[in-house]
Formats: structure tokens, sequence, C-alpha cells
């Protein structure tokens, strides 16, 4: 997962007098031409997906014109996000894209790592593996079933889930309908999908630490408990600021698609969040440039995150993604 | 590894214990729900409602499947989805791995700015609304190949099998190829493809994965019913609950169909129908889909 993005190669010699660029273009294209070729789908098929819709970010800053289509109409400066500050919908929908995100992020950032040096504990290869194996298995189901599987379960009269929390004492809840309930349901879906398959990084990263480590604190007369504290905890670290950096850069990348199909109009007051909206207001409404700009809005603010995620990492811990 | 150290100490005991209890439970809470799904799909729906049904199925049925099997929507979505799984994937893997050899050889002088040309679109994007129009312009909306082209190359998967050649392939090996006179190509084809039969099969079940589960694209790109994958059929019948079938005029004869506890068979046996090709796959997808994430984990 840690996205390598470079490799530290030593450069061809300086030469002590550079040939004028267009000679040195030609000689690179006539020896790597081939390889150009083979690049060459992938960077048309990034060029147009990816960056062309880039240049339509302008819209957030114009008039929407039918005719202009991508590029939009008159300027309009900044008044697209004036009137998004300035909605009642600004507060609640960031207070709802913040909660829902950070709650997600820390318990789905620690989650994998406890459950990582937990499988670790399990003594012999293959229980070992059949509980990696098992806990990852809901990681490939689709979010239209997971959601529809909440849905059944966590029916109101008829749910196993619900009928499992009142042997606890908890009844009488809408864990669908219930605003208050749609974080904790939310966030423990997304555990229960994800958490196994997060714990694989950590868990190769585990069969990589020194049994000579485990040898001497055995000697030392280290229990259990603190050689998962001591030797298992500090070799993750590399992996988690790593993984930090990039979860970081999502922080407002709330999952629109499990969102929008866990919505409806009971927990709406929650449950509305930043790229629903713009999916509701934009493809829905046809309000073209307001919601090119939330979306603008929102891009940013994961960008600066992500940004400052990555120079907190170099700071601390020396590690960074460029 | 940690088999060669003994604990003696009660404390320790303790711990394995408590590691086994947590252990056996968290895979319990995994893997009873989908247990569940499948033994409730066969169950007589009053018992499982009743709760009734725990561990095995009771009043064996197979009613839901007899409706699900009978509805055209579910076909139509099947279908589409294969279409687009097979060539999306096809397309997939013709555009990352040839691309992820190239910015692997390290002799390549743009391999660095084009690697930060790909990167950028992770943590960048136009947005929603951006993208929708140049769909719009480029014929995209409501065309079978906005499944495919968009999603051409997934930059994540990209890196994953850059650093596999990065680290798989011997510099030698290429050295040796070069000095008898083959050509990237050849290399490429002869050599780098057959040596690297482990990653295309990670690279192309990520990619299967994903074709398979998509429901962005067609919620929102798509509007012609007849083109939507199996994931916007299925959000139908068990997320906004739209009638099933029979339901389009009712030709089932019965009378208004099933009743409404019958739903809820349905719903299970939707689930294990739509996620069946992944389970199928799941013995297969163990193996190299962690060998992916560890792949990926190498840092370059």
């Amino acid at each position: 997962m840690a996205v390598a993005l470079e490799t530290k190669v030593a450069t061809t010699p300086p030469a002590r007098t550079r040939s004028p660029w267009p000679q040195r273009l030609r000689q690179h294209l006539s020896r790597r031409w081939q390889l150009w070729v083979m690049l060459a789908p992938a960077i048309v098929a990034t060029a147009v997906f990816a960056y062309a819709p880039m240049y339509g970010i302008q819209l957030a800053f114009r008039e929407f014109d039918f005719e202009a289509g991508l590029t939009g109409g008159d300027w309009v400066g900044l008044k697209y996000f004036r009137q998004f500050f300035d909605s009642p919908q600004f507060w609640q929908l960031m207070r709802n894209t913040v909660l829902i995100s950070v709650t997600t992020l820390v318990v789905g950032f620690f989650a994998p790592i406890g459950l990582a040096l937990l499988v670790n504990q399990v003594v012999g290869p293959r229980r070992k593996r059949f509980s990696q194996t098992a806990t990852y298995l809901p990681h490939f189901i689709s979010i239209v079933v997971i959601v529809g599987m909440l849905q059944v379960f966590l029916s109101p009269s008829t749910g196993l889930i619900t009928r499992v929390m009142e042997w606890f004492g908890v009844s009488g809840i809408n864990f669908l309908g219930d605003p208050k309930a749609f974080i904790p349901v939310y966030v423990i879906s997304e555990v229960w999908q994800h958490c196994g398959w997060n714990s694989i990084i950590y868990l190769a990263a585990l069969s990589n630490v020194d049994t000579q480590l485990y040898e001497a604190a055995k000697i030392d007369g280290a229990s259990r408990f603190q050689i998962i504290r001591n030797v298992d905890l500090p070799s993750l670290v590399p992996t988690m600021v790593i993984l930090f950096i990039l979860t970081m850069g999502g922080v407002l990348n709330t999952g629109f698609e499990k969102i929008f199909l866990m919505q409806n109009t009971l927990n709406l007051p929650i449950s509305e969040v930043i790229s629903t909206y713009v999916y509701k207001i934009g493809i829905i409404g046809n309000q073209f440039s307001y919601s090119t700009a939330i979306g603008l809005f929102n891009t940013l603010i994961n960008f600066a995150f992500l940004v400052g995620a990555n120079q907190l990492a170099k700071r601390l811990a020396n590690t960074s993604l460029w | 590894m940690t088999t060669k150290v003994r604990y003696h100490r009660p404390g320790d005991i303790v711990f394995a214990a408590l590691v086994a209890v947590s252990i056996v439970l968290i895979v319990f809470v995994t893997l009873y729900p989908i247990f569940f799904v499948a033994i409730a799909s066969i169950s007589q729906p009053q018992l499982v409602q009743g709760g009734q049904v725990w561990f095995f199925p009771r009043g064996i049925n197979w009613f839901g499947y007899e409706q699900i099997l009978g509805d055209q929507r579910i076909w139509t979505g099947y279908r589409n989805t294969i279409v687009y799984t097979v060539l999306g994937t096809a397309v997939n893997m013709l555009v990352t791995i040839p691309a992820a050899y190239a910015l692997s050889r390290r002799e390549f002088a743009a391999r660095r700015p084009l690697m930060f040309f790909f990167a950028f679109t992770m943590f960048f994007n136009g947005g929603l609304i951006p993208t929708y129009l140049l769909y719009r312009d480029l014929n995209l909306l409501d065309n079978m190949w906005v499944f495919i082209l968009p999603s051409a190359l997934n930059v994540y998967n990209l890196i994953i099998a850059r650093a596999f050649y990065e680290n798989s392939i011997p510099e030698e090996l290429h050295e040796a190829a070069t000095l008898d006179g083959s050509d990237e190509f050849r290399f490429f084809f002869t050599i780098a493809i057959p040596l690297s039969k482990a990653i295309l099969s990670v690279i192309m079940l990520y990619y299967l994965v994903q074709h398979w589960n998509d429901f962005f694209t067609g919620l929102v790109f798509i509007r012609d019913y007849a083109k939507q994958p199996l994931q916007i059929v299925l959000r139908d019948i068990l997320i906004s609950n739209t009638a099933f079938a029979g339901g389009a005029g009712g030709a089932g004869g019965t009378g208004g169909g099933y009743g409404q506890q019958y739903a809820d068979q349905i719903k299970y046996g939707v689930i294990i129908v739509s996620s069946l090709p992944v389970i199928m796959l799941y013995p297969f997808l163990q193996k190299y889909f962690e060998k992916g994430v560890m792949i990926g984990s190498v840092k370059g």
C-alpha cells in the first residue's frame, strides 16, 4: 500500500557538455519509443478521464452554459462558493461529513492494527491463515449487498441483529431510521467489512520481524503482552505512517455509495454529506456550477489534509509519500 | 516463527486463552451473517422471522430462488454485468500491464515525471459534475462504454504491477536479452509476461471484482434500465423494495404474487445469487489477493 512513487536510481552521469535538448529528445525517442508506445494507452486514458475533468473545474467560477458545456459561460468569480458558505445547509453538511469521516478514519485505522496483532498471536500457521482468510471475506461483497444485509438484519420487527440486541436489553431502536444510530451502524459495518483486509498489510510487516528479537525478549523475561508492545507494535510504525497519510488524503471522501444507499428521510439530518449533496443538486437538480463549486471545495480540503499529513510525517517520522 | 519460544507463566497462559477466545469470536462475527443469509434463503420465511432459524435451514423450500430466476431484471442485470466485467477487465489489462512494465525500466528517463502524472490523479480530481459533463460531450451517457473506458486504468494497480516488475525481473536478464538483440517489445512479451503470471492474476482479480461491484457508474451515467448492471437491479430489489416478479403487469397469475413475508426470503436469495461468482472465486482469490497487498507494500 505504500505508494512508492519514486525509486532512487543513479541517473546517467551528467555529460560534460550536454547536447541541446532537441537532439537529446530525438535520441531519447529513437531509443525509447517502444516504452512510450506501451505507455500510450495509459497516458491517453488518464489525460482524457482524469485531467480533462480538472479542466472543467473552471465551471465552479463560471455561469453554466448548456452550449459551452465543460468550459462554462461568463465568469462569476467566487459567487457559488459564497452561496454555499451562506447556505443553511453548509454547517450541517460540514458537521455530518467531518463527523462520519473522522469516526470512520479513527476506528478504521486502529481496528486492523489490533486485529493483525491478535491474528499474529494465533499459534500454528494453518489456524493463523484461516483466521486471516476468514476475516477478509466480507471485503469482496458489494456495497449494495452490504446495505441490503443491514436492512434485513436491522429491520425493527424481524431483523436478526435487532433480536440479538434484545437479549442484551437493547430494544425499541430503529437502527435504520434513528439519526443517532446512523454513525455507529455505518462505522461498525465498515469495520466488519474492511478490517480483515486492511490488516493483511500489517500482518505482512509482522511476519518480517526478526525472530532474534523475540528470542532476545524471551530471554529478558518479557511476557507475551510486553513482546507485543515492545517488539510487534514498533515494527508496524512505518506502515502505520504511510497508511495514515493516505487516509488523511481521503478525510472528506466519505463513502458516497454506502451513505447514499443508507439514506432515508428519517436519518437525513445526519446522513446528508457533501458528496451526496453534490450528487443531488448536480446530477438530479442540474445546478451544475453550484455543485461543481461544492465539489471543488471538498477536493481542496482533502488535498490540504494530504499535504499536511505528509509534512507532519516527514517532520515526525521521517517518512513521506514524496 | 514464534513457535520456538515457549511460554509457561500463568499470565501467558491466560493471555493465550484470551487470544483464542477473541479470535474465535471475531471469525464467528465475520462469517455468521453470511452463513445466516445462505440458510435463510432456503428456509421457511415465517420460521426465519420468528427467530427459529439459527444454524440450520428449516422448512427448506426454493420459493425465493424460483422467483429470482423467473425475474427478467436479474437476468438482464447479470448479462450486462458479465459483459462489462469481461470487456472492462480485458481493456484494463491491456492498458495497465504494458504501462507498468515501461515505468519499471530504470533507464527510462521519463519514468518519474510520468509516475507523478499518474499518481496525482489518486489525490486530486475534477469532481462529479465536470466528469459528468465531459462524458456527456463524449457521448458516454447511457452508453455501455462508460463502464469500460473511464476506468481503464487504476493507478493503484499500476503501482502494484510496476513494483512487481521492478523487484522481480532481474536487471541481468534484461541486459542479456538486450545483448542478444532483443528489443523492449520482445522482452516484454517473451520474458516479462511469462515471468509475471502471479501478478497478472492479482491485477486481473482486482479489476474483475471492481467491475462486478460497480454501482456508481450505473447510478450516475445510465438512465436506460436495459443497460443497468446487476448492482443497480440489486439496489432496486434489496433497498428500494420494488415489487418482484409479476410486478410488471402481474404476469405471475398467482393474484398479486407472493405475500410480504416472502420479500425477505427473496432478498436473502438475491444476495446469494449476486455474490455467488465472487464466493466461488474466493479460494483462488484469497491466495492471490494477499500477494497483491504484499507486493504493493514493497517500497520501491
